[in-house]
């Protein structure tokens, strides 16, 4: 560094990095809503490929087809995308619209990030000038909400329910947990009787399992106050719902050395190995549990709440289809997406798939004549919940905020206390920071 | 010097002048040439710039912006905010704790990586060629491995109560690991994936080292050896100097490595361990930031990481320099 010509042509080389640094700022993309609507041409649609395709495609393939017969100059071209990697295709979709498709499904969790990416059409006139919205169960239809505007129309629904072994508890002579304080009772009971398997398999990182208790004691995640969201978790109802779900993950239920690392998909996985007497899964979570060596020793009812005969409120999963900004037809697309999220579909989606349709008059014909989702449409007729719908709320997500606070109270580095008010702290900064 | 520098001094007539001095006349030929040796090095400046220069300004760049999705598909308006997202990262205690666990962990895996390596190294000289054969196969085998399935395999030989490693222990007698969860603690989970973060990074420094090892000229050492040296002052007193160089350089490759784990914490950990007790400044940067859109604070952590290592890195150097030749 002794020679001047290098120092003064670092300076220079600094000088300049300073000036770009101050002329130019990190590219965005103009991602304008489209203005045009052409009533004619090819509509783009992204589904999810599942693990199990054929019935999916199948009954898709003959939506195109009805589609394209009642739309003429229309076409439909479908792409099935993974799960796994749907973040990066829809950002990537909403910085570059003409690499967009014009119709999407989509988690009703992502709905409110990618609402604020300006990725969404507002469907809310689609939606009011369709004869069958009407039955669209309320609460559902609500989680694509947003100021008024609904951005989505909810084309099938998850929910969870208590699944049990009845060989396990007759045999300890139990009876079916009939109260949210039954549940914590029986399991400690059934894993003394059979200290090799779990009382009851949760998890910490099992948030959709958590939920239920936090609702039914009355606490809340967060509630909305004018503009942004402030966190209830610390409210006493909330601790109860906490210190009521942290119980489970004790050494004489779920010990925490298996259970605070388990995801939901893990705790139903224990019970689908014959190594729990009971697990919160999801009505998706059935086939296979139905084809597992527990397929003849299992029922299911709904999860209890806190006086018997009452159902703990569900976290209300589930897909959306919706439309993108960006489309050149919105609505060729939204009529795409009216079709697809029709009765009769979601009904073939149903025959084919099992799931659970969005329309309250669908999922009571569908209960009636399949007794296995009777108790998960009873979960939903009693009334679901959801997550803050607020983009935020994907951040929260992410930074493992609310599944955090239970794995640090169930593995003894906090109490309910701090660990509640820490959570609360760290949602309402990630809420406040929009 | 070139002969065409040669020539150049030749006509500038500065060496008649002061034909005494050849160092400064020199220096001032070199002067005078000013622009050539940067021609010749603009090619190379020029890959440099486009492949390192202009991501590490875009970097720096985006830390200095509110930048999340919503500013990237033009939803919301774009806001210079200077320091602030260093300034967030400051205050939040976790990101201390993080970066005290990234030196740790990544220190100890250095360490680690490089006494397994070395030693594999010397005991593979001495040898017999198909032993030293079989263990260069199965080492290169650990090092080929990509890291996520190196991650997978390792913790599935460590699952709680399917793993052959618990299978193993208890059949031996240690009841005690009979579903014992390796990932439950903070210190067990660290130890396991530093374990497999040197599994798969030992081969590396073995096959240099060896490398540095049967380049030395055995003249050399024949020569300590008449003139009377034991083996470990051979070792300590001709090989390591010889080798000095090539440790510089599988230490330095190491500490940026092993300081920018991602996939074996990522996935051996479940994306950061219970409540984020495993977390190191890559995957936290990506947990915090990328996972959530917030592309201007992932940006300004990313910044400190490269400053980070660049500044251990250059520290490295300069004590090396203090205690001996340079690299």
């Amino acid at each position: 560094m002794e020679d001047p010509l290098k120092i003064a042509s670092s300076a220079a080389a600094f000088a300049l990095a300073a000036l770009a640094l101050t002329a130019c700022a990190p590219p965005t993309s103009n991602n304008a809503a489209s203005s045009s609507d052409d009533k004619s041409g090819t509509i783009r649609v992204w589904l999810f490929s599942e693990v199990n395709q054929d019935p999916k495609s199948a009954v898709v393939k003959a939506a195109v087809s009805d589609f394209e017969a009642s739309h003429s100059g229309a076409k439909v071209d479908v792409q099935y995308i993974p799960v796994d990697s749907r973040a990066e295709r829809f950002k990537a979709a909403f910085n570059d619209p003409s690499s967009a498709p014009d119709v999407a499904e989509f988690g009703n969790t992502d709905l409110a990030n990618y609402v604020a990416s300006g990725g969404l059409s507002d469907m809310t006139a689609d939606i009011k000038g369709w004869d069958e919205s009407k039955d669209l169960d309320g609460k559902i239809l609500a989680t694509t909400d947003i100021g008024g505007k609904n951005y989505g129309v909810p084309w099938f629904v998850g929910v969870r329910a208590l699944y049990y072994r009845t060989d396990l508890l007759k045999a300890a002579g139990l009876e079916v947990p009939k109260t949210l304080a039954d549940v914590e009772t029986v399991a400690r009971a059934v894993r003394a009787a059979n200290p090799d398997t779990l009382g009851i398999s949760v998890g910490g990182a099992a948030q959709f399992s958590a939920m239920p208790y936090l609702w039914a004691n009355g606490g809340s995640i967060a509630t909305k106050k004018g503009d942004t969201f402030v966190s209830g978790l610390d409210s006493t109802e909330s601790k109860d719902g906490i210190s009521a779900y942290a119980r489970l993950l004790k050494d004489d239920i779920c010990p925490p050395q298996t259970c605070a690392e388990f995801g939901g998909n893990a705790s139903v996985q224990q019970f689908i190995a014959g190594k729990s007497a009971m697990t919160i899964g999801g009505d998706f979570n059935y086939k296979a549990v139905a084809a597992s060596a527990v397929k003849d020793k299992f029922a299911v009812v709904p999860v209890p709440g806190k006086t018997a005969g009452s159902i703990a409120p569900a976290f209300a999963g589930g897909n959306n289809l919706g439309v993108f900004n960006s489309s050149k037809h919105h609505t060729l697309a939204a009529d795409f997406v009216k079709l697809l999220a029709s009765k009769k579909y979601q009904q073939k989606m149903f025959d084919s798939m099992g799931n659970l349709p969005t329309f309250s008059d669908v999922q009571k014909t569908v209960a009636d004549s399949n007794p296995q989702v009777a108790p998960f449409i009873k979960t939903l007729a009693a009334g679901t919940n959801f997550v803050p719908v607020t983009e935020t709320w994907s951040t929260i997500d992410a930074q493992g905020i609310f599944t955090g606070m239970y794995q640090k109270i169930v593995t003894g580095k906090a109490d309910v206390n701090t660990a509640s008010a820490d959570a609360a702290k760290a949602m309402n900064k990630v809420f406040g920071s929009k | 010097m070139t002969a065409l520098a040669s020539a150049k001094a030749k006509t500038s007539g500065t060496r008649n002048r002061k034909p005494t001095t050849a160092g400064s006349s020199r220096r001032r030929s070199l002067r005078k040439r000013g622009l050539e040796p940067w021609l010749y090095l603009a090619p190379a400046f020029i890959v440099l710039i486009a492949l390192l220069g202009y991501p590490i300004f875009q970097l720096i760049n985006v830390s200095l912006y509110d930048y999340r999705q919503a500013q990237v598909s033009g939803k919301a308006p774009l806001q210079f905010t200077g320091l602030e997202n260093y300034q967030k990262l400051v205050a939040d205690p976790e990101f201390w704790s993080v970066l005290g666990n990234t030196v740790l962990f990544a220190g100890a895996c250095v360490v680690l990586t490089l006494l397994v390596g070395t030693s594999l190294a010397v005991l593979a000289t001495r040898l017999r060629p198909w032993v030293r054969t079989a263990l260069f196969v199965v080492s290169l085998g650990a090092w080929a491995t990509p890291a996520v399935t190196g991650s997978a395999v390792w913790l599935f030989l460590f699952d709680p109560t399917l793993g052959l490693v618990n299978k193993v222990l208890v059949s031996v007698g240690l009841t005690q690991f009979n579903g014992y969860s390796w990932t439950y603690d903070k210190w067990s989970a660290f130890g396991l994936v530093a374990s497999e973060v040197v599994w798969c990074s030992f081969p590396f420094v073995l096959v240099t080292v060896y490398a540095g090892i049967q380049a030395i000229s055995t003249e050399v050492i024949e020569a300590a050896r008449l003139d009377g040296a034991s083996m470990p002052r051979i070792a300590r007193s001709i090989m390591l100097p010889m080798l000095r160089p090539i440790v510089i350089v599988v230490t330095i490759q190491s500490i940026i490595w092993n300081f920018k784990i991602f996939s074996q914490i990522y996935i051996m950990t479940n994306g950061g361990g219970i409540a984020g007790q495993n977390l190191v400044l890559n995957v936290y940067g990506y947990q915090q930031a990328f996972a959530a859109s917030l592309y201007g604070l992932g940006s300004a952590l990313g910044v400190i990481m490269t400053a980070l290592l660049m500044i251990i890195t250059l520290v490295y150097l300069r004590i090396l320099k203090r205690t001996g030749e340079a690299l």
